[in-house]
C-alpha cells in the first residue's frame, strides 16, 4: 500500500495544481500519487476558474476531456482556464500534460506538433520502456541520460507528429525528452506502440518549463504497481521547484 | 375482446395474460398501460419464468448487506466500513444485431447500476462467447463489441481488468457479452433506489430521451434472434461523456442528503425506473411526459414511457431540496427536469398534460404471474453422456508435444492479449494483477487489502451436464480466486439461455441453478446479483447453456497476493487435489477428465462425455491452497481448467518467462487424460524447496493429495518421455493463436 514516506520528511510542501475537465480521469491518479504518495499540496482546479494564483505546477491530466468526439483535445483549449494556464507557461510556470493533456498543450499551442491516431488504429493499454534523452530538462534531472523507465501507456491519439522543419529544430535543441525503447534502450520500430515519429513519447517546449508526454507517470510511483519510475519526473519537479522557491 | 395477436406479440405477452390484465383492471387496457405491462412482465423485467428457479440460490451471507434482487446491485461488507457493491448483466441480443453500441450500452448499464447504489465503479469485467472466428460475421461482432466495450469504458475512467473470451459454434450470431462492474462505497451511503414520502419529486437527468431502444425488454430481449436483424435502428447509441458527467455528478448527491433514492433508466425506461421504485416505498407516482425532454417532435407517450435511451437517471428529491439539487447538477452541466412526484394512491398515473394515458395500480405493474414449469431430462442428453473414452485412440507419447501446441494456439486457451490491451485496465491506479492471470487484483487504497474478481463460465460442460457444470463454474471462479491468495466473498451472476418455454431448455435452466445453489453452499458464497437472458437462439438452435459466475474475494494483506507465473530457478512444483491418474479407473468416461474437454473438441471433434466434480474435495483443495498463500508458502499458484494439466503448467512457464523440468512422472493411465484430461480441482503450485514440509503438514491436515510433478529452471517445458519444447515456441504458439485465427 500506499506509504507517505515523504510527507513531512525532507520535502517542504509545494503547491501542485491538477486541472478537471469535463470527461478528466487521471485527476485523481495524479492527485493519488503527488499527495499520498509523495506528501505534496495538491488542489483541482475546476475547468471554469479563470486564475491560477500560488500553484509551483500545473498538472492537465490525462481522460476524454468533452468525450474527445471531435480532435482530441481541440474543445478542452477553449475552457476559460486555458487562459490561465497559458499566461501561467508564458511567466515561466511549471507545467505538465499527461495523455489527452499533452494532446491538449499541442491543440493549444503550447507545444509543438500534433497527436494523431495511432497507426494501428486501435486504444492501447501496456507497459512500456521509455529511453531519457536528456536529463538536461528540469522534469528528468533526477534520471541518468540513456535511463530507461518502465512506465505505462494508455491511449488511442499518440501519435506524434511534426513537419520536418519542427522536428528537427527540436533533435537540435534537446526538446524531445522520452522516446519509446527496447527494454535495454535501443530505439526500433517495435518498441513504438502508436507508429510516434521519431518514437516520440514526450518533449519539452523551447523554454523547457512545459512538458507533454503519452505514458502516465502517476501509474508508476509504487512497487505494488510494478514500477516506481514515474517518481523520477514527479521527484525532478520537486527537487527544482525547491532550488528555486528559497 | 379486439385486440389483435400482432399487437400483443409486438408487447410480448400472451393472451392469457391479456386476460389477467383485463380482469385485474377492470377494462381494456390503454395503449400506454399495454406497453407498460408488456415491458414490466417481460423476462428482462419480471423474471416470469425464472424467479422461482432463482429462489433456489442462497442469497444470504454473514457480509451481504444488500441481498439478491433487493437493489440495482448486491452489497457485501468487506470491513473498515466500506461496502462493494456488485453486478454483471448481459447485453447479447443488442450486441446481437449492433455489436459494438450493443456491447458499449452494456458496459454503460452496468456501471449506472452500481453508481446508482452510490458506489463508485472501480473494475469492470467481461465475459464473451463468439462463434469462430473463421466466418467474417463472427469477426465482425468481435471486433464491434471488443470496440464497443474499450470505447465506453475507456472513456469513463474505470480500469477492465479481465473477464474471458470464448469460441464455439454455438455462439455464431448468437454472441454472449456479460458485463460486470464493481463499485465500493462507504456502507453508512449507500443509497436505495427507493422512492417514498408523498410529494417528494421525480427529477429526470442526463440525456434527452429519444426513440431508441423501444421495445428492447419486451421485443428484443425475448425474442429469438432471425427476427431481430430489422430492429438494428431499435438499438441505443451509447454517450460514454455524458455517462461519465453523470457519475460524478450522481456520487456527489450521494454524499448529501438531499435525495430519497435514485433508479437508473435502463430496460423499459422510464416505465421501469418509476414504477419500479415506488414499488420499493410503497407508494404510487404521477408523472407527466410532457415534461419530459424529447430529443425529437412527435413522440407518443408510449415512446417516452418505453423509450431505452442510453444515460438517464431518476432522482427522487426530496421536496424542498430541488433547487440545491438542481444547481450540483448544472455544475456538472447536465439538464434535469422534474417530471412527477411521489404519491401514496398506490397508483401508477401517466398523464400527458391533463390527460390521464396510463392509470394502474403498481402493485400489479410489478407483479407478473410466475410460471413454475416441469423439467424434463430430454433424451439426447442421455445419449451424449454415455460416451465412452474407448472410442477414441490413445495418444502416442510422440504426440504429446504437437497436442500441447495445439491446444495452445486454441483461441479458448491463447492469450488474449490482443483484447485486453485495447481496454485501459490500470486507470485509477489500484490494479496489482493485470488482465490473463486466474483472477485480477485490486488494492484498496487507505487499507491494507486487496480485492480480486473473475469471470467463469463454461457452456460445453454445462451443456453435457447442467447441474455438474454450473457447479463446476461456481467452483472454478472459487478456484481461480485462491490461487490469487484471495477468500471469495460473493457471486453475481448472468443467466445465459435458449428458449425456456422448450422442455429440454428449461431442463437446462433450472439443473444449472440446481448446481450453483449447490456449490455456492459447499463452498459458501452467495449469490448477491445476477440477471437472466434467456431466448438465445437462432433458428430453433438454442446455445449452450451458459451460466457465467462473476466472482469478488478479498485479500487482507495485499503484500501477500499470489500470481500464476512460476519463479525460480530451483522451485519446486506440486499438484494440489486430484492425482495423476490410477490405471484401472481411465476408460470410466466420470473421471478420465476427457468428457466435455477442450482437447476432445479440438482433436477429436466431439462435444461428448461429461465432467465431474467432488464438491467437498473441491473445498479442501480450495483451504489448503489459501492457507498455504497465507503463510507465505506459496510461490505461483494456477488452476487447472481448459487444456488441463499440461496447459496449465505450460501457461505458469510462460507468464514467468521461465522453464519447468518434470522427471519420473508414473503416467499409467491414458496419456490424454493426464496431460490434457479436465479434471476439477486441481492446482499447480510452486514453492521454495525449504517449504516443502510445511505445505505437506497444510496437505495433510486438509487430507488432500499432493503430487510432486517437478523442478522450475532451464528455458524449456520438460516431461522426461513426452514433453519436450522450447519456451519461445511455447510462447509464441500461445501468444499468436488469437492473431493466427484472426
Amino acid at each position: 500500500m500506499a506509504v507517505s514516506f515523504y510527507r513531512h520528511c525532507f520535502y517542504c510542501d509545494m503547491k501542485f495544481g491538477v486541472i478537471v475537465f469535463p470527461g478528466t480521469w487521471s485527476d485523481r491518479d495524479c492527485y493519488y500519487a503527488l499527495y499520498d504518495v509523495l506528501g505534496q499540496g495538491v488542489n483541482y482546479i475546476w475547468h471554469k476558474e479563470t486564475q491560477l494564483s500560488n500553484y509551483d505546477c500545473i498538472i492537465l491530466p490525462g481522460g476524454f476531456s468533452y468525450g474527445d468526439y471531435l480532435r482530441v483535445g481541440a474543445i478542452a483549449r477553449f475552457c476559460p482556464i486555458m487562459m490561465a494556464v497559458e499566461r501561467f507557461a508564458y511567466d515561466g510556470g511549471l507545467v505538465i500534460g499527461i495523455c489527452n493533456g499533452f494532446q491538449i498543450l499541442c491543440e493549444a499551442g503550447l507545444l509543438p506538433g500534433v497527436l494523431l491516431p495511432s497507426s494501428h488504429l486501435q486504444y492501447r493499454c501496456q507497459w512500456v520502456n521509455l529511453r531519457v534523452e536528456s536529463n538536461y530538462s528540469l522534469f528528468t534531472s533526477k534520471c541518468k541520460k540513456g535511463q530507461v523507465l518502465k512506465i505505462p501507456i494508455s491511449h488511442y491519439e499518440g501519435n506524434y507528429y511534426a513537419d520536418e522543419a519542427t522536428l528537427e529544430g527540436m533533435e537540435a535543441s534537446g526538446q524531445i525528452v522520452f522516446r519509446y525503447s527496447t527494454p535495454s534502450g535501443e530505439i526500433t520500430e517495435e518498441a513504438n506502440p502508436n507508429g510516434s515519429l521519431h518514437n516520440i513519447a514526450g518533449i519539452v517546449n523551447r523554454e523547457g518549463n512545459v512538458l507533454g508526454m503519452m505514458p502516465h507517470p502517476e501509474r508508476a510511483c509504487e512497487p505494488l504497481l510494478g514500477s516506481v519510475d514515474g517518481n523520477l519526473i514527479w521527484e525532478s519537479i520537486i527537487e527544482y521547484l525547491q532550488r528555486n522557491s528559497g | 375482446m379486439n385486440i389483435s395477436k400482432e399487437t400483443l406479440d409486438k408487447v410480448a405477452l400472451s393472451e392469457k395474460e391479456y386476460h389477467l390484465i383485463v380482469q385485474q383492471l377492470g377494462r381494456e387496457p390503454s395503449e400506454v398501460e399495454l406497453g407498460m405491462f408488456g415491458s414490466l412482465w417481460s423476462e428482462h423485467c419480471g423474471y416470469k419464468h425464472s424467479k422461482p428457479l432463482l429462489k433456489l440460490l442462497p442469497s444470504r451471507g454473514k457480509h451481504v448487506v444488500v441481498e439478491l434482487g433487493e437493489e440495482n446491485a448486491g452489497a457485501v461488507d468487506i470491513g473498515d466500513g466500506q461496502v462493494v457493491v456488485m453486478k454483471m448483466e448481459s447485453h447479447n441480443h443488442p450486441s446481437a444485431i449492433e455489436p459494438y453500441q450493443g456491447a458499449a450500452t452494456g458496459v454503460g448499464g452496468i456501471v449506472r447500476d452500481v453508481f446508482t447504489m452510490g458506489a463508485r465503479p472501480i473494475a469492470l469485467l467481461n465475459s464473451l462467447r463468439f462463434g469462430p472466428l473463421t466466418e467474417a460475421r463472427n469477426r465482425y461482432l468481435f471486433n464491434g463489441v471488443v470496440g464497443g466495450i474499450a470505447g465506453y469504458g475507456n472513456c469513463l475512467g474505470i480500469p477492465n481488468i479481465g473477464g474471458e473470451v470464448v469460441f464455439a459454434p454455438c455462439y455464431s450470431a448468437n454472441p454472449l457479452v456479460n458485463a460486470l462492474c464493481l463499485g465500493i462505497a462507504k456502507k453508512d451511503k449507500l443509497v436505495r433506489a427507493k422512492a417514498s414520502g408523498a410529494g417528494n419529486l421525480l427529477m429526470l437527468v442526463g440525456a434527452d430521451t429519444g426513440r431508441d431502444g423501444i421495445y428492447g425488454a419486451s421485443g428484443l430481449a425475448s425474442r429469438t434472434f432471425e427476427a431481430e436483424q430489422e430492429l438494428r435502428p431499435t438499438v441505443q447509441v451509447g454517450n460514454p461523456f455524458l455517462e461519465k458527467l453523470l457519475m460524478e455528478a450522481c456520487l456527489e448527491l450521494a454524499q448529501t442528503d438531499w435525495i430519497e433514492g435514485m433508479q437508473d433508466l435502463g430496460a423499459a425506461g422510464l416505465t421501469s425506473a418509476a414504477v419500479e421504485s415506488v414499488a420499493k416505498g410503497g407508494g404510487g407516482v404521477e408523472l407527466d411526459v410532457l415534461k419530459v425532454p424529447r430529443r425529437e417532435g412527435g413522440m407518443t407517450p408510449y415512446e417516452i414511457m418505453l423509450s431505452e435511451s442510453q444515460e438517464r437517471m431518476l432522482l427522487i428529491v426530496k421536496k424542498g431540496y430541488e433547487d440545491r439539487v438542481k444547481s450540483l447538477l448544472d455544475r456538472w452541466e447536465l439538464n434535469s427536469d422534474i417530471i412527477g412526484q411521489v404519491t401514496d394512491s398506490g397508483l401508477a398515473v401517466v398523464k400527458e398534460g391533463e390527460e390521464i394515458v396510463a392509470r394502474a395500480s403498481v402493485n400489479l405493474l410489478v407483479s407478473p404471474p410466475l410460471y413454475w414449469r416441469r423439467a424434463k431430462k430430454p433424451a439426447w442428453l442421455k445419449r451424449l453422456q454415455s460416451w465412452d473414452a474407448r472410442t477414441i485412440p490413445e495418444l502416442a507419447p510422440k504426440q504429446c508435444n504437437s497436442t500441447l501446441l495445439r491446444l495452445l494456439a486454441s483461441p479458448n486457451i491463447a492469450s488474449k492479449d490482443w483484447v485486453y490491451r485495447q481496454y485501459d485496465h490500470q486507470v485509477m491506479a489500484n490494479s496489482v494483477v493485470l488482465p490473463g492471470s486466474d483472477a485480477a487484483v485490486l488494492r484498496i487504497k487507505g487499507t491494507k487489502k486487496g480485492i480480486s474478481l473473475t469471470t467463469d463460465g463454461n457452456g460445453r460442460y454445462c451443456y453435457l451436464d447442467p447441474y455438474l457444470g454450473g457447479a463446476i463454474v461456481v467452483a472454478e471462479a472459487a478456484r481461480n480466486l485462491v490461487c490469487s491468495g484471495a477468500e471469495p466473498l460473493a457471486i453475481t451472476d448472468c443467466l445465459n439461455f435458449g428458449n425456456p418455454e422448450r422442455d429440454d431448455v428449461y431442463y437446462q435452466l433450472k439443473e444449472c441453478i440446481r448446481g450453483i445453489a449447490r456449490a455456492c453452499r459447499e463452498l459458501r458464497i452467495p449469490v448477491i446479483s445476477g440477471n437472466v437472458s434467456l431466448y438465445n437462439e437462432t433458428k430453433g438452435e438454442a446455445i449452450y447453456p451458459t451460466p457465467v459466475v462473476g466472482m469478488a474475494g478479498i485479500i487482507g494483506d495485499i503484500n501477500r497476493y499470489c500470481t500464476m507465473s512460476f519463479k525460480a530457478e530451483g522451485d519446486v512444483v506440486f499438484l494440489l487435489g486430484n492425482p495423476l491418474m490410477a490405471a484401472d479407473s481411465y476408460q470410466l468416461t466420470a473421471i478420465n477428465g476427457l468428457g466435455g474437454s477442450e482437447y476432445l473438441e479440438l482433436v477429436h471433434g466431439l462435444v461428448e462425455g461429461r465432467p465431474s466434480i467432488n464438491l467437498d474435495l473441491e473445498r479442501r483443495v480450495q483451504r489448503c491452497c489459501i492457507e498455504a498463500i497465507k503463510q507465505g508458502l506459496v510461490k505461483s499458484a494456477h488452476d487447472c481448467s481448459e487444456g488441463g494439466l499440461a496447459v496449465a503448467v505450460a501457461e505458469s512457464c510462460v507468464a514467468g518467462n521461465i522453464g519447468f523440468k518434470g522427471e519420473d512422472w508414473k503416467v499409467v493411465g491414458r496419456l490424454d487424460s493426464t496431460f490434457f484430461g479436465e479434471h476439477q480441482s486441481r492446482i499447480v503450485v510452486s514453492i521454495s524447496l525449504d517449504s516443502v514440509s510445511e505445505l505437506n503438514k497444510i496437505a495433510k491436515r486438509w487430507q488432500i493429495p499432493l503430487t510432486w510433478l517437478g523442478e522450475v529452471g532451464g528455458k524449456r517445458l520438460a516431461i522426461e518421455g513426452y514433453i519436450d519444447l522450447s519456451l519461445a515456441e511455447i510462447g509464441r504458439t500461445w501468444q499468436d493463436g488469437l492473431k493466427d485465427k484472426y
